[in-house]
């Protein structure tokens, strides 16, 4: 089971917050700013995995995260979930934002939160891997963003 | 109201949108709460708008606030009016914020129920794929109950992206309503096999989960995944079940050994590093399974730790860390293999990296020896020295200390090393193990008694720079190795060199300012330090005026604890302060009290294992709820009073029956081994002698000087005691010596050529420095064993422990809902009858083949002839193991084991078992490499012949009628030759053998007293109307009577009732049966849609009259109107087929099955009699065929067959049906 997807820049903002669990408002800021610390910390070039901080779980939770210029994608996942297949997942992840944004970058990120929660929800349901392939992701969202756009012109 | 809706899009285009509100977040970055409390109050006006487009709006930013932090509950309402929008897009963002904020005590979600129910059935699949993905995130249990009918439903959607996520959100409802785990069990594994690549990967996902929690419920499925990870491709499905594997292998030895070479082969083969290392961790897991029972498999150990050092060689850090994590899974139980690497993991730990450092540590836990003890934790306190981060050092700190403890001290040789390190570990600023360290000191000290001068020593220099302890008020968690300190030294004060400095030591004011847990241990040590000093002191009658200015101290030091605001300090104090004062007054008359004040403290107090009072089985007849007395009619609090009372009279007996039973241990055992330690002393050198004036020498030249505790600056790095490292070394060098002088003594000859290559010691070279005597810890007497303490009462998962083997009773086919809920308008007949399904069907497939069977036997009997009979001979000898696995089945199967159960063992029983010679043989005799197929294959023989042996009554029969099976399998082959020109006419074939007459009726239900079987032909003059034929049969001796029969209907189906009847009245059966008799009753059924094939479930209810009694009594059913039962045998010429299939209306559909060795004219004889259609023409080996449904379908096959595999090609104007008839075809065909 996936535990929380969250994205924050270099300087702990969050840029997307998706818990599977239920968490106070204040508890998921906070473990935001744990989760934070925990990986800025980490160098470039040492492993994409560590165990969760206190308030997620602790030892019994994994957080396996990339670093993409000015953002962190971290997933915090439990023993079910394997490792390098979430690294794969995290870049599919990136992969299909940059598609879907043509050039992803940051700020794509800020403005647009509900479309990249969209996006994710295709992939990740509930804490579980719905889809892996990223051609079937785009060919679902595009669809309902399509489905968005004639409910406009009417 | 057009006015409003102008009025509204205008107002619209001045609020903010989510972009506007995040770029003014962003440029008011001094004030942002500020302003983001103005938006919120402009937000609060927009969702009092009506216009849904402003309130989304609104909804949308909020959920962007939500992530920021804020609390935005209080939009729960406002987010529900959002989600039931009509529009998609809307719609869409109220599901987001409802996902994002809602939780199970948010109280709007009651009512969402029936949105969400309308959502879910709606004909666009994004609004049911969006409210999909919103309930996975806020399912309620509530909700789950409520829409559990549903969502099961949508497992079955045409469309995969629905089924896909309606599969994966069963798991959720799963948890939150565990009730529905088992109706929805069987559809769930149908989703196993689905089509579509997501909506499988999807299902493995659950099942993965659930299994994962409760390993042993879901087994059985282990040959259906097994086949699945052989013919899967999907690399994120083979990882979900490679991982299955490796929780079900633990329970079942034999899985795993099936699954070491499809695995190893999987590693030989795969690219992917992510699957290679499942591989790897599932193999481990299945080498720790078979670790007792298999002697050998070093060959698959070899491969994955070869494996992993790659792993760990690699410069990617990730896989470098996952190597080290599943090497450390093999050093549980095969250090051996593992210890090889030290170098390599003794270089991880120089890793930049810290997670690859603590990986690292956690291997070198395994890893430690005597031996090298020593030199390990050496390292590890360099690194301690060096660490930066407090969170790596504590985890270095708890790590050394595990390491040292691990199995009772297991590899430690000398006590004094380890008790200077943990002296050592005390300089450690900020920790928070202070805890640790003190329960390892008080271990130790009471344990390893030969230990504890030394340890007393130590304790008292640490009691005596307390304040270097205590400096640093915040980081207190030090402070804790205090307790033991002040513990150790009054509990041993014997050993203490001088009492009266600790005695001091303990009481001074600044001991005020620690927890009060601490100080209460000191005033209490204090007490008892007292009595030591006091028997020093009477021991010189001159010095009774030392002793009394000793009563005076603590008279003098006690007040202050007596005034601590901690309770337990207060009190102890106030009690010993009162002893003194009373003890210096008799002081005063010069009465000799030491002895008496000693005997306060006398006694040993001797560890007590964790769990002891746990364990402490009630004694029988004892009954703890029980009063005592009877309770006065008094108030409650009287009553809790009485109660505790009542425990702590159990607690004292408990206490007198297992003390003496130890001093009685203890008295025989001290006085051995104290004559062992006094020897073993008095011959060790570097034994510190317990004189008092060595005992001071050695506190100067080392306790002071060389325990840098002493010399406490805290920049300083960390000393490692070498000392005792070089002592130690020193001392193993000296004890080499000895033992090799002995060696020479004994073999002169030999030991000239051995000393060149003497090598490294081994293990049992080292002795340890210490006779140690470590004490076990008490446990009462008959504790019951039991490891099952550990589990958290909590697991959501412990409520979805159910067994899914078992088949559904009648009470579970359909989920419970609840009767109020208007559901009528989602309830298909599918989804109703779903339930049983696994069950009924093969029920019906051993009725029906029953028939046939006994019938061809009877015919063969006749034809039998000599060549024949040498045929079965020379076939029964190359079966002969799968009959032997067979027989040994049947055997081992006890009679009351689930189909699924047995099919397992089967399943599994294919890998050798030790113990097992037969099977073993059978394994033997087949290539291991062709196990899966064959494997497989023989699976799906069993399910049919199992429910058959589960009937009693007909067990002795069963072996005669295996025979005449594999007979039956002959004589078709040896008919296959003469077939080759019959004709065929209508369906039924002229041949010199006809085919037995088979019979359409299926059994539909039984039990000990009536039968039915049935037959279901579709109505060729009512194009709605399907005709069921039921004959019942009495099987008892009694007569029955009044039998009703009823069924559910579905929205799809409905039995034809009489006028004035209510929609669930029953029908009575038109006549009584005597005993033995049966006969033969029609019930109408209307259909609308004949598209899909449905179940129905129904029930007879009925009177069993004896001659003195008469009883009611009920038997559930399921009708399964399959699609074929709706088609109508029609002639067709063929002219007019032609026709037809040049009419291009007709869609068409193709099946292939394979291993069909039946002669082509049975093969259309089977289709034409159980699937309802007639031969329009055939040439050889190829027919086309013909049939109509009773709603007027064209349904047109060409068959072909060629070595047997037979292609049909089908059209039919309706695909759904013609897809469903042909499974049913396949289906057919797969059960002969």
């Amino acid at each position: 089971m996936i535990k929380a997807i969250l994205i924050f820049n270099n300087h702990g903002k969050p840029r997307l917050s998706k818990f599977y669990e239920h968490y106070s408002e204040d508890t998921e800021q906070q473990i935001i700013r744990e989760t934070f610390h925990l990986v800025s910390k980490r160098d470039e070039n040492v492993c994409n995995f560590l165990e969760g901080g206190m308030l997620i779980g602790g030892s019994e939770n994994k957080l396996i995260y990339r670093h993409y210029a000015t953002l962190y994608f971290v997933f915090c996942v439990d023993s079910s979930e394997s490792e390098l297949g979430i690294l794969d997942l995290i870049q599919v992840f990136v992969e299909t934002l940059d598609k879907c944004f043509e050039n992803v970058c940051e700020l794509d990120l800020i403005f647009h939160v509900d479309k990249v929660h969209n996006i994710l929800a295709e992939m990740v349901m509930g804490g579980m891997v719905l889809e892996t392939n990223m051609n079937e992701i785009i060919t679902q969202v595009d669809a309902q963003n399509k489905m968005e756009k004639s409910e406009v012109r009417l | 109201m057009a006015l409003k809706i102008v009025k509204g899009s205008i107002d619209r285009m001045f609020d903010k949108n989510l972009q506007d509100l995040v770029r003014g977040i962003r440029n008011h970055k001094e004030d942002e709460a500020k302003y983001i409390s103005t938006c919120i109050d402009e937000i609060k006006q927009e969702l009092k708008q009506d216009n849904i487009a402003v309130k989304s709006n609104a909804v949308c930013k909020l959920t962007y606030l939500q992530m920021l932090g804020y609390d935005v509950s209080w939009a729960a309402f406002n987010i529900v009016e959002v989600m039931s929008s009509s529009k998609f897009t809307y719609k869409r963002i109220g599901y987001l914020a409802a996902s994002q904020c809602f939780h199970e005590s948010t109280d709007v979600i009651m009512l969402t129920t029936n949105q969400i129910r309308k959502d879910l059935s709606s004909p666009n699949q994004y609004d049911t794929g969006v409210a999909l993905t919103g309930l996975s995130c806020f399912v309620t249990p509530d909700l789950a109950r409520d829409l559990a009918n549903d969502i099961m439903t949508l497992m079955s959607h045409t469309k995969p992206y629905i089924r896909k996520k309606a599969v994966l959100i069963m798991y959720k409802v799963f948890l939150k309503y565990p009730e529905s785990l088992r109706p929805a069990f069987p559809r769930m594994k149908e989703k196993l096999e689905d089509p579509d690549p997501g909506v499988q990967s999807a299902a493995v996902n659950v099942i993965c989960e659930l299994a994962r929690r409760n390993p042993k419920n879901y087994l059985s499925l282990a040959p259906l995944f097994f086949k699945l990870m052989t013919s899967s491709t999907n690399n994120w499905v083979l990882i979900k079940i490679i991982k299955l594997f490796g929780a079900l292998t633990p329970l079942e030895p034999r899985l795993g050994k099936k699954l070491i070479e499809p695995l190893t082969n999987l590693i030989h083969s795969t690219s992917a590093m992510s699957l290679l290392y499942e591989c790897v961790n599932t193999v481990i897991a299945v080498l720790i399974s078979l670790s007792s029972g298999m002697p050998n498999h070093s060959a698959s150990i070899q491969l994955c730790v070869q494996k992993l050092r790659i792993l760990i060689e690699d410069s990617d850090q990730n896989l470098k860390y996952l190597g080290l994590l599943a090497m450390s899974k093999i050093l549980k139980t095969h250090p051996k293999s593992v210890q090889s690497h030290k170098d390599l993991i003794l270089q991880c730990l120089d890793d930049k990296d810290e997670s690859i450092r603590l990986r690292a540590l956690d291997l070198l836990y395994g890893m430690v020896s005597k031996k090298n003890l020593m030199e390990i934790v050496k390292k590890l306190m360099l690194h301690v020295d060096k660490a930066e981060g407090t969170t790596y050092r504590d985890e270095l700190l708890t790590k050394i200390i595990d390491i040292c403890s691990q199995s009772n001290y297991q590899y430690i040789t000398n006590f004094e090393w380890y008790i200077s390190i943990l002296v050592e570990l005390t300089r450690l600023e900020g920790t928070r193990h202070g805890h640790l360290i003190a329960s390892q000191m008080l271990d130790v000290a009471i344990r390893v008694k030969a230990i504890r001068a030394f340890a007393v020593a130590q304790m008292a220099t640490l009691l005596d720079n307390a304040h270097l302890l205590t400096g640093n008020t915040q980081h207190s968690g030090i402070c804790e190795v205090l307790y033991a300190a002040a513990w150790i030294c009054g509990e041993f004060s014997e050993h203490l060199e001088d009492p009266m400095a600790t005695l001091e030591a303990m009481l001074r004011p600044k001991v005020a300012t620690l927890p009060g847990h601490i100080q209460a241990v000191y005033v209490q040590n204090a007490a008892k330090l007292f009595s030591t000093v006091l028997c020093g002191q009477e021991g010189a009658p001159a010095d009774s005026k030392v002793a009394q200015e000793t009563s005076q101290l603590l008279i003098d030091r006690l007040p202050v604890f007596v005034q601590s605001d901690n309770l337990e300090v207060q009190e102890r104090a106030s009690c010993i302060l009162q002893l003194v004062k009373y003890i210096q007054k008799l002081q005063q008359k010069d009465v000799e009290v030491a002895e008496e004040v000693t005997a306060l403290f006398a006694g040993e107090l001797n560890p007590v294992a964790p769990k002891a009072q746990k364990k402490v089985p009630v004694p029988e007849g004892l009954d703890l709820d029980a009063w005592i007395n009877e309770p006065p009619s008094g108030s409650e609090s009287e009553d809790e009073g009485r109660k505790t009372k009542g425990k702590a009279v159990f607690a004292r007996e408990e206490s007198r029956h297992t003390k003496p039973r130890y001093t009685e241990v203890d008295e025989k055992e001290l006085a051995m081994r104290r004559e062992v330690r006094k020897a073993e002393q008095a011959n060790n050198p570097f034994y510190i002698k317990a004189s008092p004036s060595s005992q001071k020498v050695y506190q100067e030249a080392v306790g002071v000087e060389h325990i840098p505790v002493v010399q406490i600056d805290l920049s300083v790095p960390l000393k490692v005691p070498d000392q005792y490292v070089k002592l130690e070394e020193e001392r193993r060098e000296k004890n080499k010596a000895d033992r090799k002088k002995k060696d020479k003594k004994k073999r002169r000859e030999k030991g000239r050529q051995r000393r060149g290559d003497s090598g490294p010691e081994s293990e049992e070279d080292i002795t340890p420095a210490h006779m140690v005597d470590i004490v076990t810890e008490e446990m009462p007497e008959n504790a019951l064993p039991s490891d099952d303490d550990d589990k958290d009462p909590n697991d959501p998962h412990k409520a979805l422990n159910i067994d899914l083997d078992k088949p559904l009773a009648d009470s579970e086919k359909k989920l419970p809902v609840r009767t109020h809920r208007p559901d009528e308008v989602l309830k298909s007949p599918i989804e109703d009858a779903e339930g049983l399904e696994v069950t009924s069907e093969p029920k019906k497939k051993s009725g029906k083949e029953k028939d046939k069977e006994r019938k061809k036997g009877k015919e063969k009997k006749k034809k039998k002839h000599k060549q024949e009979e040498g045929e079965d001979l020379m076939e029964a000898g190359s079966e002969e193991p799968v009959q032997s696995k067979v027989t040994n089945d049947v055997a081992a199967q006890p009679p009351a084991s689930t189909p699924e159960a047995s099919d397992l063992d089967f399943w599994l029983s294919n890998a050798p078992v030790p113990s097992d010679p037969q099977e073993a043989a059978a394994v033997t005799d087949a290539p291991p490499a062709s196990t899966p197929d064959a494997a497989s294959g023989v699976a799906a023989v069993v399910p049919d012949s199992e429910p058959e042996e589960t009937k009693s009554s007909k067990h002795k029969k069963k072996k005669q009628k295996k025979e005449k099976d594999k007979k039956k399998k002959h004589h078709h082959h040896h008919h296959s030759d003469g077939a080759r020109e019959e004709s065929v006419q209508n369906g039924t074939v002229e041949d010199e053998e006809p085919l037995p007459p088979m019979s359409n009726y299926a059994m539909l239900a039984e039990n000990s007293y009536i039968k039915m079987v049935c037959d279901i032909q579709g109505n060729l003059h009512d194009g709605s109307q399907v005709v069921v034929s039921v004959i019942f049969e009495n099987k008892c001796d009694s007569f029955i009577k009044s039998m009703e029969f009823n069924v559910m209907d579905s929205l799809n189906s409905k039995l034809q009732r009489p006028e004035g009847a209510g929609p669930h009245d029953s029908l009575t059966v038109p006549f009584h049966l005597p005993p033995g008799i049966s006969s033969e009753a029609r019930f109408i059924f209307s259909v609308q849609s004949i598209v899909m094939p449905q179940k129905l479930k129904g029930t007879l209810t009925f009177i069993v009259k004896t001659e003195d009694s008469s009883t009611h009594e009920k038997l559930d059913f399921k009708l399964h109107f399959t699609c074929t039962s709706y088609l109508i045998t029609t002639p067709c010429y063929s002219d007019a087929y032609a026709k037809l299939l040049e009419s291009g209306d007709l869609k068409g559909s193709s099946l292939k099955l394979e291993g069909i060795n039946q002669p082509f004219h049975h093969l259309l004889a089977r289709i034409c009699f159980h699937h309802h259609f007639s031969v329009v023409e055939r040439i050889d080996s190829c027919a086309s065929m013909y049939s109509r449904s009773i709603q007027g379908h064209h349904v047109c096959l060409l068959v072909k067959t060629a070595d047997q595999t037979v292609s049909i090609d089908a059209k039919c104007d309706e695909p759904g049906l013609l897809r469903n008839v042909l499974d049913e075809i396949k289906l057919t065909f797969s059960q002969c």
